[in-house]
Parts: C-alpha cells; structure tokens; sequence
C-alpha cells in the first residue's frame, strides 16, 4: 500500500514529502470524537500540508489540511467556527470564539478566550 | 505491571513512616538565619540548608501556615534528622519540638545572646553528629502501601493533557487500588474542569469541602484580578506551548488524578494526610509552592509531569519530570527522566506509558537521584496568605 502510495505521489511529482509525512506518521491527536480541535504533535506543520490525525479514545483516523502554519503543541480546528460558539476539546467547553476560525486554521489565544474570569 | 506484591527499599522512621532519602537537615526559621545555616551545611558535608525569604512578624492562619510548613518539612521522612536556627531561640524550640514529635533527632539553637559565630559552631557539632548517625542508617525493603506519592504539572502544554498528565493518572490508578497515600491539587487550576474533579468526590461531604475552597479562590481571584489572568493563568509559556484557556489547562491538568481514583478527601496546605486513598490539596499552581506544600506534607516522592520543560526540583523531596513533547525532550533532556513522546506517536499504550512511569518511580525510590536531583534543583519556596504585620 505504501509502495504504490509512494509511486502515485511520485507520479505527481510534489509530494515526496507528503508520502514521508503520512507514512503512518500522526500529526496531530484529538483527545475524542466530537472534539472540535486537534493538537499538532509534530514539528514544522505549513499551510496546505495535508495532516493525519489520531483521535485517541476511540482510536480512529483522522485529516485535515492546515490553512496556516501550526507550531507543535498548538491547535488545529476541525470545524468551522463562527464569533460566539464553544469550542469543545476533552468532551468539554474550552472556552469562545472570539473571531471566526475555519477549519484547518490555527485556533489559538487571538480567536478563543476564557469563560472564566 | 502487577503491583500486588510490590516493594521498595526505604529507610524506617522512629514514628514508622518511611522515607526514600536520607538528609540531615539545616532549617532556618526565618531569614535572618540563613547565614548561619547555610555556614552549618558548609562546616559539614553532606548536610543541606533549606533557606528561605520569610519567618518576621508573620501572624494568624500566614504564620501557622509558615510553622506547619517548616515543621512538616523536617518531620518528612526523607529527613534522617534536623538542626533548626532561629534569631529568636524560642520559636527554634517551636519548630523543633513539632519535628521532635516523629521521634527523630532535632536539635535547635537561638542566635540572639549568641551571634553567628558561636551558634554555627554550636550547631555545626550538632550536625556533625547526626550526619554520621544518619549515614549509618539502613534501607529495608517495605511494601509499597508505605509510600506516598504527590502529583503536580509544570510549564504544560496541550502535550501534557494528552500525554504526560493521562501518564501520571494511569499511574495513579494503578497504585490506589494498594493503599499507596496520593496526593494532587493546584485549586485555581482545575476552572473549567472543577464539576469533574466534584463528581470524583467519595461522598458529599468531601465534596461540600472541595466546592468551598475552590469557591474561595475564585473570590481571591474576583477581588485582585486586573485582566483575565491570561499573563498568569495560563502561563506566557503555556501558550507559547498551544494551551489557550484556563479550562483548556485545566482540563489537560486533572488527566493526572486518572480514570478510577476517587477523592477520598481535602487537605489544607502542607495539611498531614489521616489515610490513604487520593487527596486533594488546597493549593497554588505554582510548582515550588505547590512542591514545597506536599514535601511539608509528608510526600515521599514526587510525579512532574512537564510540556514545555519545567526545571523544578525539591530539596527533600525527590522529583520524577516526565514529558511527551518531542521538542522538549530533545531539547532539554538533561531534566527529563521519563520519555513519553512515543504515546503521541502511538508507539506506546497509556499503560505501558504508565508502567515506564511506574518503573522510574520505583528506582528513584530505592536510591536512584532524579535529574533535578542531580543538576541541585532545590527549590524551597514558602506559600504566603497575605502581608506581614
């Protein structure tokens, strides 16, 4: 399966890395299904790289294109998100969107804020 | 990893608990006598000072605090026996009467009347003698119920909740189950998660206990708060790691208290636990405070589970860092004893991550130094209520 994933994308002639990149390799983990983000996990993830992700408690595959670069440890929205929605990350309410994120971009602390406090 | 006939080798205490170090403590009660018990550990190798910033015209619950800090410090049983200086011989013999109360060796001495000078001398006879007392103490092998373990995360990033922090919980289910005394806290740190830290509660009267001071807080916070503590709580370096809100860090923090453990119970600060089972302790997140505060309390050994690659150590306390995230183990590895970058790579099940956890955990029991222990990571650092007089 790899082997003839590598020729096609061989064929395309771009994506050599892309093959390295997804040869079973995580990108990023979502702690549950339904969770509206993931955690990127690797270094180096660039706008338009296509990432593999692993939703860990139920043990099933994931993807995405990232629309910006995302540092390791930082998150990758999995959904469209308008101004005021929740975010849910663990099953759980991790706070409001405070601008509006679509999916593969970079959820950080310019488009969620606290509940709290 | 069956634990059901676990043991670890420790050294017995005259009150029966069992301690995995062996140090001969120079305690200052305040910091006038730093100097001289920093000159006590110099006169006799192999002793430590424990200085610190605090100790003058402390009052009400801040300075019982200060005294149930500094006494459960030396009443620790990784202490083997404590030297206690004060300016004032009084609060010397304060100190060192609660310590005297676990049956090991105390010896205390006033500076005032005296001067540097006469009470290091003074003191470093003493500590000569119970650093050659203590070195001939022996570990024996004891089951693992006498151990007591704390738990408490530093500079997390979202790596921690999905790798180091659900490393320390597989842990801690594995070892409550055997009576093993467990400990957790950092009160502000679980806003956002603090209903599922509720429902884990043994019963409602524990849980009546944890609302009220995690309510407590809240207030303090209500009160001082200038923003919405997005400098502090979560950390500049929490979200340089990719946590964003307190309910983010919140919840990635208490994966650390598993998926079984029950909370038996809420301790004040360096409050002495009455049973075994999991504790909660009213607590800052700050890690040496927080640190500090389980030593206080009688923890023997200390899971840190680390994002972005908290340095901390403790002075008598031995503290295990683990961490799941690849650039920090990469980059800092001289702090991290346990690698567990491979469950973000899925080439490590939770479980055997927390065997890995569990194996270091042991070893460091019976003797091995800890990387903070070895790069002289001692921090010390004292938990105020509020000014002093």
């Amino acid at each position: 399966m790899a082997a003839i994933q590598y020729i096609f994308f061989s064929l395309e002639g771009c994506a050599a890395a892309r093959l390295l990149d997804n040869g079973g390799m995580i990108h990023f983990v979502v702690h549950e299904e339904g969770d509206g983000v993931g955690v990127v996990v690797v270094e180096g993830v660039k706008a338009g790289q296509h990432l593999t992700g692993w939703i860990m408690e139920d043990d099933k595959d994931i993807e995405v294109v990232a629309k910006n670069d995302i540092p390791i440890g930082h998150k990758v929205s999995l959904k469209d998100y308008r101004e005021g929605d929740t975010v849910i990350k663990y099953g759980v309410d991790i706070g409001r969107v405070v601008k509006p994120i679509a999916k593969g971009e970079h959820l950080h602390v310019h488009n969620l804020k606290t509940k709290r406090w | 990893m069956e634990l059901k006939n676990a043991t670890f080798w420790g050294y017995k205490r005259p009150n029966g608990r069992i301690g995995v170090r062996n140090h001969v403590v120079i305690l200052p009660v305040d910091d006038l006598s730093n100097a001289a018990a920093q000159a006590v550990e110099n006169n006799v190798k192999g002793t430590m000072a424990l200085p610190h910033p605090y100790g003058r015209l402390q009052f009400g619950a801040d300075l019982e605090l200060h005294f149930r800090t500094l006494i459960g410090t030396g009443s620790n049983p990784n202490v083997a026996a404590v030297v206690v200086i004060c300016i004032e011989e009084e609060w010397a013999k304060k100190v060192a009467d609660g310590i005297r109360a676990t049956g090991k060796p105390v010896a205390h001495f006033g500076i005032e009347q005296h001067g540097d000078h006469d009470t290091i001398m003074r003191a470093s006879k003493a500590a000569r003698e119970f650093l050659q007392a203590a070195s001939e103490l022996r570990r024996e092998e004891r089951p693992l119920k006498d151990l007591w373990v704390s738990t408490k995360c530093g500079e997390s990033d979202t790596t921690s909740g999905c790798g180091s922090n659900p490393t320390v919980g597989n842990a801690f289910d594995k070892l409550y189950p055997h009576g093993v005394t467990l400990v957790f806290g950092e009160t502000t740190e679980l806003t956002g998660g603090e209903h599922l830290v509720a429902a884990r509660c043994r019963n409602d009267e524990v849980r009546k206990k944890f609302q009220f001071v995690f309510d407590r807080y809240q207030q303090v916070i209500d009160r001082y708060k200038t923003s919405d503590l997005m400098d502090s709580q979560p950390t500049k370096g929490n979200i340089a790691g990719g946590l964003t809100t307190i309910e983010e860090k919140a919840l990635g923090n208490i994966q650390k208290i598993g998926r079984k453990c029950v909370v038996d119970g809420v301790l004040d600060k360096a409050e002495t636990p009455t049973g075994p089972g999991l504790w909660f302790m009213d607590s800052s997140s700050a890690a040496a405070e927080m640190v500090t505060l389980c030593a206080a309390a009688g923890y023997v050994v200390h899971l840190f589970p680390t994002g972005q690659g908290n340095v901390i150590g403790n002075p008598i306390l031995p503290v295990i860092k683990l961490c799941a995230n690849p650039r920090t183990v990469r980059t800092m590895s001289e702090h991290i004893d346990v690698d567990v970058t491979g469950l973000l790579r899925k080439e490590l099940t939770p479980d055997q991550a927390g065997d890995k956890l569990l194996e270091c955990m042991f070893r460091t029991a019976n003797g091995r130094l800890t990387a903070a222990e070895a790069l002289g990571h001692r921090e010390f650092v004292l938990t105020r209520l509020y000014e002093s007089a």
